[in-house]
């Protein structure tokens, strides 16, 4: 049995650490800070989410792809090429590390939209390539998983404690200006690689703490506008909301934010006739994507992240700032771990955001 | 005195130190560097002072009846869960869940609590829970609360930030709650009532804010510089009404 | 006149001992079940009397030396047990009769008494309220789920729960724009909606069907409870006024009280197509029942019988149905949601799909169990599916089409509590309207026996002595606490599944698991059997 095949309930830990200067810094510190909160997951996943570490290829998409046999792989390359001008591939380096047993192969394709597959899409714009070629690989190509498909990104993940994943990975030796974790806390064994978290689409990713309620819905209602939803992972759904609402309809991040964790009636209603009218809207036109029941998640991109909390904060999520960085995590301990002097610390409120991004310098809360 | 460095050690051999110095009559213990880890005093029940110098994890004070800890630092979620006896006292902020179903003992928090806080509290004979906020709560504050007494002092707001957040004492059908200065109604949960304080509540209330004032280096004055409130359940059977049968 | 076959299906029982004979029954009783005992000898001597003058002298006698005591003929009781809901000293009993038929699982004693009284009258067996017949009930073989540790419950009585619904069209995705000043505002015009504070309405139940008293208990107690109720196809009488922002304004095939003024005021317009209860079928107000209240709100002249065709004579095709949406759109100046009501039956899918694309931003389906005021027991029995299949179809479908926002599903017919209210929001169901619940609430017993005008409830009759019973205050009184215990019943619920708002229900099929159902059943309802994870 494995991830997508049935509904897996997972509690986790989150952490994340961001330069708002873009100064890159090695994966050392989000390293420290998952670790901190090694009693949270329990050694059935682990993963990393990692922006700014590839200069070198900044304008071209990274492709991270997962095969478990040879012949995933070679289907999977044949439709990239199909689709993709590899300007360079190669594996992904990785070192042994003694609890991790087993692990699948790893490669990464540094690529451009070939021009005659872009004029196919009619209009459409290349993101949205990008998300069907990520659809047909994993729902289509056996023994192949496209990880993630972001610029300058990379996500790297997989069975085992975070800081085991680490070290298999060699994150230490790659530097970004913004890192996200996840250590996970499955009730059952997925013992899939591709079902760890963060989760990517293009070069949003999410990691997420709780599992939400209203799943059957938010994933029904996905279905509605064509997406397949492969994993059962409620990450899988935040993702995919957040592609639908912010990328495809143009809902700005904040009220994207508040479409996922609405205010209640009753603030609404006290709220003045035009911002009333506006999220009772927001209610009406997104209520089936709202995310009801614990989370609190961090969705990372090209340029910033943000934090959410669900409505009543049934999760933790704390927020802390010293310098040009901004860290999150779901114990404070987490974030301390990595600077102990903080300027400041706060916690995320229910249903409200920490949106952090890059060069304006500023933390925009709510 | 016993004096521990905590970096880097895992919770359970910290407090398997801790309650071996206890148990052998130690009767204060400080502990250096604490990051985040869990059940510190978890069921303790010796008469020992803690100082702890961090951010402890999860849990700290849960189910201890004894002990008297100090933290020197925020505190996260869940402390003093199901506490039945013992004081501890947070320099800092402390998180949610503080003082769940906490039925004796005295918890002070020098600055904010966040969500859930001092939620079902209760009171059993002889056994009266008190919990100190010198700052500001979040939602659900004194949600279910059934005993013991809650008090905010909402030290240091900024002009126009609510003393506690909505959903305050929501189901509450006992105990009594004194917030220093103003609510706002829509912020009350329907089960408590607004009422002035007379001077059995001043007898008891006074010596509570010597007492945090004595902790965080507070003049009473200041904290006494505005009128309280209390809250009190209207019913002890809030929901006599909601069922048929 | 040669003896009827029929037995009495149940007998009324009065104990002597305890009948103080104050009448009240006697008085009560909408289907002169209960007599005096003179009354009625006096009434059985008349058919005996002519030219028998001793006989008279006979009768005298007996008045005269035996005290008066009440009687009932029990071949005309109806079973509403109005009589015995109302006598002071628990006097009257309704016990089933125990002539027992000869023990046969195919030739049931229901099926005998129908045959005796059509080959008696040769007439079509008429009936009110839904069928009532022993078909499996889906909604009997559904549970909801809860949450154990992964994801908490959620305490209903002290933490927000909201219940809070709309119906109407709703656009795939919103707009907004930045104001001179940098503010995010919305931009999308919003399509007609309506809000309503608990996911429950009342169906159609015209005036006719029912008392004015009755449909004004319905008016307060959808206002006071921020619902609606809906006026049938009898228009809307000048009483209801007051409460028009909280009424669905019907269109039936006879078009009794249509005129622009009554499109205007109601809260949303419905084209009625069909009901549950008798799908295909029209309706049939007798003139007897058309008295000055119901003549002036149908706008008929009073004693004129209001024959509702089976179908609209203006529309025979979907594209029809789409030119009497936009009509009515037209004359509601496209600021009100538009309705189409239909039964339940076997392609309800694709004639959904048909209604959602046709224009309409409302589709209310009513399930074989929905009641009515009269219809032919034949077709009440043996027509139209279950609402739970029907609705569960119907969302699916629209959801694969892509065009689920384009209309809200109200379902109804047969919901009996929260919990068929839950499944139903669970199946996809926006809304759900409750009728024969609703009616019960006010006293109702179930009788089926709306279209005989005797109502002793004072419920479906027109009979000034029977509808003054209705107190519309107490009426509403008892819709209002109806609908606030279900409502708190439905909140029990979604915080036993972890949510703290409806949406997060509707249409969560996760949530609910079969038991006993077949494979394909399971596949239709698009839910899996118990037993099995997520």
């Amino acid at each position: 049995m494995r991830e997508g095949m049935v509904r897996i309930p997972s509690g986790c830990a989150i952490s994340a650490i961001m330069n708002v200067k873009g100064i890159r810094f090695n994966g050392e510190a989000i390293i420290r800070s998952i670790t901190c909160m090694h009693e949270r997951s329990n050694g059935l996943g682990g993963g990393f989410a990692a922006y700014g570490i590839y200069p070198r290829f900044r304008d071209l998409y990274a492709l991270h792809l997962l095969y478990e046999s040879d012949r995933g792989r070679i289907d999977a390359e044949s439709f990239i090429k199909d689709n993709f001008v590899v300007e360079h591939s190669e594996s992904i380096p990785t070192r042994p590390v003694v609890s991790i047993t087993d692990p699948p192969m790893f490669y990464r394709y540094f690529v451009s939209v070939r021009p005659d597959s872009l004029d196919a899409l009619r209009g459409e714009d290349e993101a949205e390539l990008l998300v069907r070629a990520t659809m047909t690989v994993n729902n289509c190509i056996r023994d192949a998983f496209m990880v993630s498909a972001g610029k300058n990104m990379g996500v790297f993940k997989g069975v085992g404690f975070p800081e085991d994943i680490a070290r298999f990975f060699r994150l230490e030796e790659y530097e970004g200006y913004l890192w996200t974790a996840h250590g996970r806390f499955p009730t059952n064994t997925p013992g899939w690689w591709g079902g760890a978290h963060p989760f990517g689409i293009l070069d949003w990713t999410v990691v997420h703490n709780g599992e939400v309620s209203s799943y059957g819905i938010n994933k029904r209602y996905l279905e509605m506008f064509g997406y397949h939803l492969t994993l059962q992972t409620d990450t899988e759904v935040v993702a995919y909301l957040f592609d639908l609402l912010h990328r495809r309809q143009k809902v700005p991040l904040n009220l994207v934010a508040r479409a996922l964790a609405s205010p209640f009636w009753k603030d609404i209603d006290r709220m003045p006739e035009e911002e009333r009218a506006m999220y009772k809207a927001i209610r009406m036109v997104y209520g089936p994507a709202m995310l009801n029941g614990p989370f609190s998640i961090i969705v990372a991109f090209n340029g910033g992240m943000m934090g959410l909390n669900d409505r009543i904060k049934l999760r933790p999520l704390s927020c802390g700032k010293k310098d040009d960085f901004v860290l999150m995590g779901s114990e404070e301990s987490a974030i301390r771990s990595i600077v102990g002097d903080l300027d400041e610390v706060w916690d995320v409120r229910a249903g409200e955001m920490a949106l952090v991004q890059l060069e304006e310098g500023g933390v925009a809360v709510g | 005195m016993l004096r521990l460095d905590a970096a880097g050690v895992h919770y359970r051999e910290l407090n398997r130190m801790i309650k071996a110095a206890a148990r052998d009559g130690e009767t204060e213990i400080i502990l250096d560097n604490i990051n985040g880890q869990r059940y510190i005093g978890t069921g303790m029940e010796e008469d020992v002072l803690i100082r702890i110098n961090g951010v402890p994890g999860n849990d700290l004070a849960a189910f201890m009846s004894g002990p008297t800890i100090h933290v020197y630092g925020n505190a996260q979620d869940g402390v003093a869960n199901t506490m039945n006896a013992g004081t501890v006292v947070i320099g800092g902020n402390a998180g949610d869940v503080l003082g769940y179903g906490m039925r004796g003992g005295k918890v002070f928090v020098r600055g904010k609590v966040g969500y859930r806080v001092g939620i079902h509290m209760k009171q059993y004979q002889n056994l009266v829970p008190l919990l100190v906020v010198g700052g500001t709560a979040g939602k659900f504050f004194g949600e279910y609360m059934a005993g013991g007494i809650l008090v905010v002092l909402g030290l240091g707001r900024k002009p126009g930030e609510p003393i506690t957040d909505d959903y305050l004492a929501t189901g509450m059908h006992g105990g009594v709650i004194y917030l220093r200065g103003e609510v706002d109604e829509h912020r009350l949960g329907a089960e408590p009532r607004v009422f002035e304080l007379d001077d059995q509540d001043h007898a008891l209330l006074d010596p509570i804010i010597k007492e945090y004032c004595r902790y965080f280096d507070t003049d009473p004055a200041r904290v006494k510089d505005r009128p309280f409130v209390k809250l009190m359940p209207y019913s002890h059977r809030p929901y006599g009404r909601l069922y048929a049968f | 006149m040669a003896r009827s076959y029929l037995p009495p299906e149940y007998i009324v029982d009065i104990n002597r001992d305890k009948c103080r004979r104050c009448g009240l029954c006697v008085r009560g009783c909408g289907f002169s079940v209960l007599k005096w005992a003179h009354t009625d000898w006096q009434e059985k001597m008349g058919t005996f009397k002519d030219g028998q003058d001793d006989l008279g002298v006979v009768y005298q006698r007996i008045v005269e030396t035996t005290p008066d005591y009440i009687v009932a003929d029990s071949s005309l009781c109806r079973q509403c047990h109005y009589c015995v809901s109302h006598c002071p000293e628990g006097a009257i009993n309704v016990i089933k009769n125990p002539v027992a038929y000869r023990a046969n699982e195919h030739w049931a004693a229901h099926h005998m008494r129908n045959i005796w009284l059509q080959a008696e009258t040769g007439g079509v067996l008429l009936t009110g309220s839904g069928n009532d017949k022993a078909y499996f009930s889906y909604f009997d073989h559904m549970v909801l789920d809860a949450c154990q540790v992964t994801n908490p419950s959620i305490d209903p009585l002290r933490e927000p729960m909201e219940l809070r619904s709309f119906l109407g069209e709703r656009p795939d995705g919103l707009e907004f724009e930045r104001t001179p000043e940098g503010q995010v505002r919305l931009k999308t015009q919003l399509p007609p909606h309506v809000q309503l504070e608990t996911p429950i309405i009342f169906p159609a139940m015209s005036y006719g069907a029912i008392s004015l008293n009755v449909q004004k208990a319905f008016a307060m107690a959808a206002k006071a409870s921020g619902t609606l109720m809906n006026t049938g196809e009898g228009g809307m009488h000048q009483d209801l006024y007051p409460y028009a922002d909280h009424m669905i304004v019907q269109v039936a095939s006879g078009r009794f009280g249509v005129n622009p003024g009554y499109l205007r005021r109601g809260r949303i317009a419905e084209i009625k197509i069909g009901q549950g209860a008798k799908p295909g079928i029209g309706g049939h107000l007798p003139g007897e029942k058309v008295d000055s209240g119901v003549s002036q709100t149908r706008m008929i002249p009073i004693g004129s019988d209001a024959i509702s065709p089976a179908p609209h004579h203006d529309i025979y095709s979907i594209e029809d149905l789409a030119q009497l949406i936009y009509a009515l759109k037209e004359a509601t100046e496209y600021i009100k949601p538009v309705s189409v009501k239909i039964s339940a039956v076997h392609n309800v899918a694709a004639i959904a799909s048909g209604i959602a694309r046709a224009g309409a931003d409302i589709i209310t389906i009513d399930g074989f169990r929905g009641g009515t005021g009269a219809a032919p027991l034949i077709i009440r029995d043996h027509v139209g599916i279950p609402i739970e299949v029907a609705l569960a179809t119907v969302d699916e479908r629209l959801r694969r089409e892509g065009i689920r926002n384009r209309v809200s599903i109200v379902a109804s017919g047969g919901i009996r509590h929260s919990g068929d209210v839950a499944k139903a929001i669970a199946l996809g169901a926006d809304a759900v309207a409750i009728g024969t619940a609703a009616l019960i609430a006010l006293g109702c017993h179930v009788c089926q026996s709306c279209f005989t005008g005797n109502c002793s409830w004072g419920i479906a009759t027109q009979r000034p002595e029977l509808t003054a019973r209705q107190d519309p205050e107490r009426g509403a009184e008892l819709l209002t606490n109806l609908l606030r215990g279900w409502s708190r019943e439905l909140k029990e619920i979604l915080g036993a599944l972890g949510l703290n708002s409806i949406e997060s229900l509707r249409g969560s099929r996760l949530r609910l698991r079969g038991v006993g159902l077949s494979k394909q059943e399971l596949d239709l309802l698009g839910i899996k059997p118990a037993g099995e994870g997520a």
